[in-house]
């Protein structure tokens, strides 16, 4: 007879022994160690240096048809700026041909009657901006920062002119903005935090679809199901090594975030971790699924990096935002639990503990985790047909 | 633990009208058909047919990791559908591909499955020492199971599934692919099992002389069953029927090929020094010039290839035209007569030597045979006469040159035929053989020959617009050979060709093969059947990496030659070559 508590105490031995089983073959094939540890030090090294919003260092001509004083000014300000590197072209064809030849990216182009139109107050100095367009992205980017270079050196000439003119009388508001959050406007405060959803996606996805894929593989499933092992314990069996692994590819990216990006963390360790342990689980879940489905390492392994790293990547609104994309693909969104982990980072690194924002995200992630896990057991029960 | 289970019941297996097929219509085959079977407590079952009968497929009905479509399964009297956990708690399973965990030792894989089982810790180390004797894997605990020899894995799959002693276990194809040293072990085990702990023991086999060691037989076709009983009472009609016939001239395979043309003979095949002839009902053996006549009692695969005549009644006969010559050319008298040559060939992967110091020679229009277990080295030296590896020292020729480094013409000399049938599978029959013909630059009115001679030869006319991939196994094999044929080779390499097949497309097989070498194409082929080796005018026997012997079949059973078995078969042959005390055994180095 079976009793219950008999039963139990042979659970837990078989999900004992199956643990031990996948820790072993973890130490002797260390491709999954290399996928839990390596991968997102690579990942995030080259999207964290590589990916940037930020635009810097912008190669600039810059045209003066009459040369004096006042360019002279204009030219200092933006070459003291980090943002621009500009450079003095001779005359505008010369410009053109540069912009043309992609070894700058925009013209200024100050007139020959810039200056006697800069000093009266009735017309407004011309000044033409010549962009090349082809990254519209970019385009803009510099089209603004050229604008607010030209502004603030406007703002310190009237300041140095001792609001002599009449210029400041021109500007009845003045704009006193403040950036909260990310107040130096880093990308990378809001890029790696999100890098590290996108990462941890593929990582726990591809962690599971390798390992159930494997035992189909190699025949080793069909033996295990034959002992008195049941479903759930086979799949814990298999969540919890990799569970492990995953966490602490996790720890490893939290850290880098912190100590190698220089991101700032505001919100408690333990709900980083809680909401962590959650996503992962969503992960593994759906790496799960796959190579149940699959059934053959090369297909999960693809199918895994279609269905979580892209969707990580482009629907979650790490770069593109979500709330700009067509209806029935928002509608598509709700199922990339990336898309929730990326806010939760988001609030806890940069904002800190807002429940308000934390808790339906987490559920969000619970309601996809438990979704997954399911899907895998009703589907793992008929396996051999 | 297992007191709820009906202990007096006598069947351990009890099936009624199980049905299973896979896929959808009109594709679906039905690999379960219409099965009724009861299987008696304590005996040993043989579940035996050719690869695609439904073996596998019925055992996994039986262990519960399949659905019937129809029909009901009770194990040791339990309900399998309703309650597979505890048929699973109760039978051991060795699946044909048993999943040993390869990075883990032997050790750790049977800890693994006495986890699993739920042995208790107290009773381990006893039954850890039990098994590790049995199997003879004591001294290897802590090598790593994806090291181990074929036999050896085996051993430790059954050693796995026996960690908790199970009351039913079952067995599906333990002995393919071992040798035949670990193969008698297994079945010395298997014995031990049912005696000495009353255990019942169900297990299927391809092979058919495994069948005579059972208490009873069932024969599966095609997923059906033609028949279950002892094997004595298959063959017991047959008795008077089976007959071997000698000729003082001529070789054995040209009179096999003369007798089966016979219309009173159902069955030759090629025996030790005899041919082994089935005669049709109430017949007597027709008069043999030169030949002597001897009555041999009947064994199982006779009862079996006379059962399969007549479920094939209806399709046409194996063709007996004689096969075009491959060459329009006259006899080439002028070449060489030795067209393989290997003197010393060594190759190396890292530490590990696959074939070792190995030197023969083939000569033209010979049928020379490559025999031995998996992992004994037949296949490197295979690729390596291809051209397909490049050898570590050594030299070879084939037809002259070395195919590694020769051109690509003298490739178009030889045939090749890979062992899992390199075909097309979404491609029609017609369709892979006009690539295969293409491949070898054939055109216009040659091609269109080949074609119509391929279709005739191999009776493939049937199927010439049937993708590859639905053929039956058989039919893929001519096909695969006809492929390897489009060319038409002086020399034709063929890797364990007729592995799977059913024993008469094995003879079909076996009937072309001799009519190639009698028009002068030289035959290379490798085969772990140690009947098979019986078809070879010349052989060697390798076993890990070295030829152990090399010579005419006669020449190599001769040596086996003792007092005690003055008639040794090529098997018990192999067996003695093997166990040679200078010979570690099972490990690979």
């Amino acid at each position: 007879m079976n009793h219950p508590s008999a039963r139990r105490g042979g659970s837990l031995m078989r999900i004992g022994g199956l643990i031990h089983k996948e820790f072993l073959q973890i130490l002797r094939d260390p491709s999954s160690i290399a996928i839990a540890f390596l991968l997102p030090v690579i990942l995030l090294l080259i999207f964290g240096y590589g990916v940037s919003l930020n635009a810097k260092h912008i190669p600039l001509a810059f045209v003066a048809d009459a040369p004096d004083i006042e360019s002279a000014a204009l030219y200092a300000s933006y070459n003291h700026s980090a943002y621009f590197s500009p450079q003095i072209a001779p005359n505008l064809p010369t410009a053109e041909r540069w912009l043309v030849n992609r070894q700058v990216d925009a013209i200024v182009h100050l007139p020959s009657d810039f200056t006697a139109k800069l000093n009266t107050a009735s017309q407004p100095a011309p000044l033409q901006l010549i962009i090349n367009g082809v990254d519209a992205n970019q385009a803009r980017l510099t089209q603004a920062y050229i604008q607010a270079g030209w502004q603030s050196w406007l703002a310190a000439r009237a300041q140095a002119a001792g609001f002599e003119n009449s210029w400041a009388a021109a500007q009845p508001v003045e704009l006193a903005a403040r950036i909260w959050f990310n107040p130096e406007l880093r990308s990378r405060n809001y890029l790696v935090p999100g890098l590290i959803a996108v990462i941890m996606t593929l990582i726990g996805a591809l962690l599971t679809a390798l390992v159930m894929a494997r035992e189909w593989e190699r025949g080793t499933l069909e033996a295990l199901m034959v002992t008195s092992v049941h479903i759930n314990e086979l799949l814990i069996g298999k969540l919890v090594p990799y569970f492990v692994l995953g966490m602490g590819g996790m720890t490893l990216s939290v850290a880098m975030a912190v100590w190698l990006f220089g991101v700032p963390f505001l919100g408690s360790l333990w709900l980083l971790v809680l909401t962590s342990a959650l996503f992962l689980l969503t992960a593994l879940g759906m790496g799960l699924f796959i190579s149940i489905v699959a059934r053959n390492q090369f297909v999960a392994s693809l199918i895994a990096i279609i269905t979580t790293f892209l969707p990580a990547f482009m629907l979650s609104g790490f770069i593109f935002d979500i709330g700009s994309m067509p209806g029935w693909l928002q509608n598509l969104t709700y199922l990339v639990s990336a898309r929730y982990f990326i806010v939760i980072l988001h609030t806890l690194f940069l904002v800190g503990d807002v429940p308000a924002v934390l808790w339906p995200n987490t559920l969000a992630m619970l309601a996809i985790a438990v979704f997954f896990i399911a899907a895998s057991r009703r589907k793992i029960r008929k396996s051999l047909e | 633990m297992t007191s709820h289970l009906v202990e007096n019941d006598t069947d351990a297996i009890a099936i009624q009208g199980l049905h299973k097929s896979f896929g959808k219509a009109p594709h679906a085959t039905q690999a379960v058909n219409n099965v009724s079977l009861h299987v008696p407590m304590g005996t040993v079952i043989g579940l035996i047919g050719p690869d695609g009968a439904g073996k596998t497929t019925l055992m996994r009905l039986m262990a519960g990791l399949l659905t019937p479509d129809a029909g009901s399964v009770q194990v040791l009297g339990v309900n399998v559908q309703k309650d597979p956990l505890t048929v699973q708690a109760s039978i051991g399973y060795m699946p044909q591909h048993f999943g040993l965990y390869e990075d883990l030792t032997v050790q750790e894989n049977l800890t693994l499955y006495a986890d699993l089982q739920g042995v208790p810790f107290a009773q381990r180390p006893d039954r850890y020492q039990q098994l590790l004797t049995m199997t003879g894997l004591g001294a290897f605990t802590d090598r790593l199971a994806g090291r181990l020899s074929g036999g050896m894995k085996q051993k430790l799959g059954l050693a796995c599934t026996l960690v908790r002693p199970p009351r039913l276990l079952l067995l599906d194809e333990p002995t393919v692919g071992v040798d035949p040293v670990s193969r008698r072990e297994l079945w010395a085990i298997v014995y031990q099992l049912v005696k000495e702990d009353g255990m019942t023991v169900l297990l299927s086999t391809a092979y058919l002389d495994e069948a005579e060691h059972c208490d009873q037989v069932i024969l599966l076709h095609e997923g059906q069953i033609l028949g279950q009983d002892t094997p004595a009472a298959f063959t017991q009609h047959l008795a008077g029927r089976v007959f071997g016939a000698k000729r003082a001239q001529g070789l054995r395979r040209h009179l096999q090929a003369e007798l089966k043309q016979h219309p009173h003979i159902l069955d030759a095949v090629i025996d030790g020094d005899w041919v082994r002839v089935l005669l049709t009902e109430q017949a007597s053996p027709p008069a043999l010039p030169d030949g002597v006549w001897q009555p041999l009692p009947p064994r199982f695969e006779d009862a079996f290839v006379l059962m399969l005549h007549g479920q094939r009644t209806a399709q046409t006969p194996p063709a007996l035209a004689p096969i075009t010559p491959p060459h329009s050319e006259p006899t080439a008298h002028a070449r060489p007569s030795e067209v393989i040559a290997v003197h010393a060939l060594t190759r190396r992967f890292g530490a590990f030597i696959a074939v070792n110091t190995v030197s023969f020679s083939v000569q033209r229009g010979e049928i020379f045979g490559l025999l031995g277990a998996n992992g004994a080295g037949k296949s490197t030296t295979f690729r390596m006469l291809c051209g397909l590896l490049p050898a570590s020292s050594g030299a070879l020729s084939v037809a002259g040159v070395d195919l590694f480094t020769a051109a690509a013409k003298a490739r178009a000399r030889i045939g090749y035929m890979a062992q899992k049938y390199a075909l097309y599978e979404v491609l029609s029959v017609m369709q892979n053989l006009k690539f295969f013909a293409r491949a070898y630059g054939l055109k216009g009115e040659h091609l269109s020959r080949r074609l119509a001679w391929a279709l005739a030869e191999f009776d493939l006319g049937h199927y010439r617009d049937t993708n590859s991939g639905l053929l039956p196994l058989g039919f893929k094999q001519r096909l695969a050979m006809a492929c390897a044929l489009m060319h038409e080779p002086d020399i034709l390499f063929l890797d364990e060709p007729t592995s799977g097949v059913d024993p008469i497309e094995r003879r079909a097989f076996w009937g072309r093969i001799n009519r190639l070498a009698d028009q002068g194409v030289t035959i290379m082929i490798t085969t772990h059947f140690m009947d098979e080796a019986e078809y070879c005018d010349r052989l060697v026997i390798m076993s890990q990496g070295r030829i152990l012997a090399a010579g005419t079949p006669a020449a190599i059973r001769a040596q086996a030659q003792t007092e005690a078995a003055p008639n040794p078969s090529m098997e018990d042959a192999f067996i003695a070559l093997i166990t040679e005390p200078t010979q570690p055994m099972g490990a690979i180095a």
